[in-house]
């Protein structure tokens, strides 16, 4: 392919992948102008790539993610290199256990006290679903309480599992740029 | 009784010096050491024999649908994940499940309707990557169970011999 002619005039380096025919599309969608686009894209890799947990472990499932932070299956390697037990200083909430109605509220004050742009991994059944426990005392989904980006099914999920849980955020995060859907 | 030394410390040690450079060299010999990191999404474990990932239907080397919908298996399922819903046959085989969820977000990949299914119908595959953005993206149907069970050898074929 030669080089190509951008809506905007600029003439650019000839399209060498998937994402360069996306961004082009993308362009001539909107009157935004390739440099915005770029940036954005720019700074939701770098967000991507640096994501800090905060890991709400409450049961066994943080078991698996304390392996998961270990040397064996290092989840440093994907840029969460400080798991930060204090919210105001982490961006993913990853809920690792079984929330009971008496936490519920204690969940949503963590999730309220960390900033924007933030994304919410459910780790395992019970956070996903209520998991084994049909009782009148679990919360039967974190989703009722605070907004899930991605479900990770499990009892505990593997730590391969969650790592690939992970990805699929860091995924989702550079689709969406740099803010955060809504 | 208490017995006093007195030590005198060198000008080096007492800038700390020995002390943190064998330290570093601690750090310095993991660098050359054999590293226990699995990385993953291009490394795998190699589970062992009785690893229990997600549940799947077989079909048997005719392609029938092993599952007779006997509901054996919503009745042992502990979180109540598998919701099946039988529908009628004429032939000697009289029920198929017409609509069969495992819900894998309520699963906790215990096994049970492995070991209680009368037909061998449902196995514990060796997948453990399931995840999603929503809940109903996370019910998995006939079809999707049929395809992570694939075919299945049966070398007793019973309903043949009914």
């Amino acid at each position: 392919m030669g080089p190509q002619m951008s809506p905007t005039g600029i003439i650019g380096p000839p399209l060498k992948s998937e994402s360069e025919r996306k961004l082009q599309d993308a362009l001539k969608a909107s009157d935004e102008g390739i440099f915005v686009t770029r940036l954005n894209d720019v700074v939701a890799w770098a967000r991507k790539n640096s994501l800090w947990p905060m890991p709400l472990g409450t049961a066994c499932c943080a078991i698996e993610l304390m392996a998961t932070a270990g040397p064996r299956y290092d989840i440093a390697r994907f840029g969460a290199e400080r798991l930060s037990f204090s919210p105001r200083q982490a961006d993913l909430m990853i809920v690792a256990g079984t929330i009971t109605k008496k936490m519920a509220p204690a969940l949503r004050m963590i999730y309220d006290q960390m900033p924007e742009p933030k994304w919410v991994i459910a780790m395992g059944a019970c956070a996903s679903s209520g998991g084994m426990f049909r009782s009148y005392s679990t919360v039967q989904g974190i989703d009722q309480i605070v907004p899930v980006d991605v479900y990770i099914s499990g009892c505990p999920p593997r730590p391969e599992a969650l790592l690939y849980g992970l990805l699929l955020i860091q995924e989702k995060l550079q689709r969406g740029g740099a803010t955060r859907k809504g | 009784m208490a017995i006093v030394v007195d030590r005198r410390i060198g000008f080096l040690d007492r800038l700390y010096l020995p002390g943190i450079l064998r330290g570093m060299w601690v750090t310095l010999k993991h660098l050359f050491r054999r590293k226990v990191t699995l990385r993953y999404p291009e490394q795998r474990w190699k589970f062992p024999e009785g690893f229990r990932g997600v549940p799947a239907l077989v079909k048997d080397q005719e392609g029938r649908t092993k599952c007779v919908a006997c509901y054996l298996c919503q009745f042992v399922c502990p979180p109540k994940a598998i919701t099946i819903e039988a529908g009628e046959m004429s032939n000697v085989v009289e029920k198929y499940p017409e609509k069969f969820d495992i819900n894998m977000l309520r699963c906790i990949y215990c096994g049970l309707c492995e070991e209680v299914c009368p037909e061998q119908a449902i196995f514990l595959s060796k997948d453990y990557e399931v995840a999603g953005s929503t809940r109903t993206e996370l019910i998995f149907d006939k079809e999707r169970l049929l395809a992570i069970g694939g075919m299945r050898e049966d070398p007793i074929m019973k309903w043949a011999h009914k």
